[in-house]
């Protein structure tokens, strides 16, 4: 693989992240317990797609083929998504979605970051914009997840539960491809499995201000897991997200 | 009966006023409320209702309850009393020739 299919690759990943992420929110919208938090969910779903946006139209524009970010979007099957099983796990109750949400917000928050700091402009630019936003994500999530582990005993054990499901799937985020190794060493990316210990030390910190317990197994770092491999559930959400665009090509509202 | 302005029964979280600044060294305004459990919360809310588009540099939550307002009926003998006694309002005096009225 070619540098620059390399660099296509990883931004469809994290274009792919936020697509997904930010569509399982938007499920929330005028369903979330208040209707507060029915604006603060969407307003973060539609950040991620924002986000999702930018890296999938740098990614269109860099492979050349005359994709832009709806075509990438709308127009891949499940298979060609390179987004994390994390983010396309089903919304499932409060909890778990805060839960999902708050480990995939302090991992986002670590590596944008970082890629803040990119030797490749165009990416450097959108982490910047992108990090800010993810920063206060962050903090809405973190002040959930307290206030849930901390919260009623129903709300404890629910939070608890959403927490050693969602603990498993963290691993992959720290798995590097062969190609997103070599964007490492020419400084494109920063290296994931180093941004590992920071994370847990965030995750970590919000998660004792919870009364909550970190599962005590290392999350399994997804042996034989590869950028492209899916859980059943993205196949629906692609099903419902994508018919629209399918039913009405080029369709504008 | 009541807990504050909180009536019991009610299962929404207390009210929080929100006031947001539109530039460093503007007043903060008065531009709606939301319901939070806590400070932090009402803050986070606050800014998602009110200031995703740019509209504040900073935002004010304050527990709805620890506002004291003057009631309806106080209409009169508040806010009447001025009206009969034109001396009062500026608009009463000549502004002198030279003087630029805003």
């Amino acid at each position: 693989m070619d540098a620059n299919a390399a660099l296509v690759d990883f931004l469809l990943g994290l274009g792919d992240d936020r697509l997904v992420l930010g569509h399982r929110l938007s499920e929330w919208c005028g369903h979330a317990p208040i209707l507060e938090e029915d604006i603060a969910l969407t307003n973060i779903s539609l950040d991620l797609i924002g986000q999702a946006n930018l890296f999938l139209s740098l990614a269109g524009d860099l492979e050349g083929k005359g994709r832009d970010a709806d075509a990438l979007a709308y127009f891949r099957i499940d298979r060609e998504f390179l987004n994390h099983p994390l983010v396309e796990l089903p919304k499932g109750d409060f909890a778990f979605t805060i839960m999902r949400q708050f480990l995939f917000d302090a991992f986002g928050y670590h590596l944008l970051q970082a890629l803040a700091e990119s030797g490749h402009q165009g990416l450097r630019g959108i982490a910047g914009k992108s990090a800010k936003e993810t920063a206060y994500h962050l903090r809405h999530s973190a002040e959930w997840v307290v206030r849930l582990g901390d919260g009623t005993d129903e709300s404890h054990a629910r939070a608890q539960s959403a927490l050693d499901e969602a603990w498993r799937w963290t691993g992959a985020l720290f798995v590097s491809t062969p190609a997103e190794a070599a964007l490492t060493k020419s400084r494109v990316a920063p290296d994931l499995g180093g941004l590992e210990p920071v994370w847990r030390a965030s995750v970590n910190e919000v998660i004792q201000n919870s009364t909550l317990e970190l599962p005590e197994a290392k999350p399994p770092a997804g042996k034989g897991y590869r950028r492209g491999d899916h859980t059943e559930h993205l196949g629906t959400l692609l099903a419902e997200m994508q018919s629209l665009a399918r039913a009405h090509p080029g369709a504008t509202w | 009966m009541t807990q504050g302005n909180h009536p019991v029964g009610d299962t929404q979280w207390p009210l929080w006023e929100v006031f947001t600044q539109s530039a460093p060294g503007k007043p903060h305004e008065h531009a709606g409320s939301v319901h939070a459990p806590d400070a932090e919360m009402a803050l986070q809310n606050a800014r998602d209702v009110y200031t995703r588009r740019g509209e504040a540099v900073s935002l004010w939550v304050v527990p709805a309850e620890a506002i004291t307002a003057s009631s309806p009926s106080d209409a009169g003998p508040f806010f009447e009393p001025g009206n009969d006694k034109a001396y009062r309002h500026p608009q009463f005096y000549n502004v002198p020739r030279g003087v630029k009225v805003f």
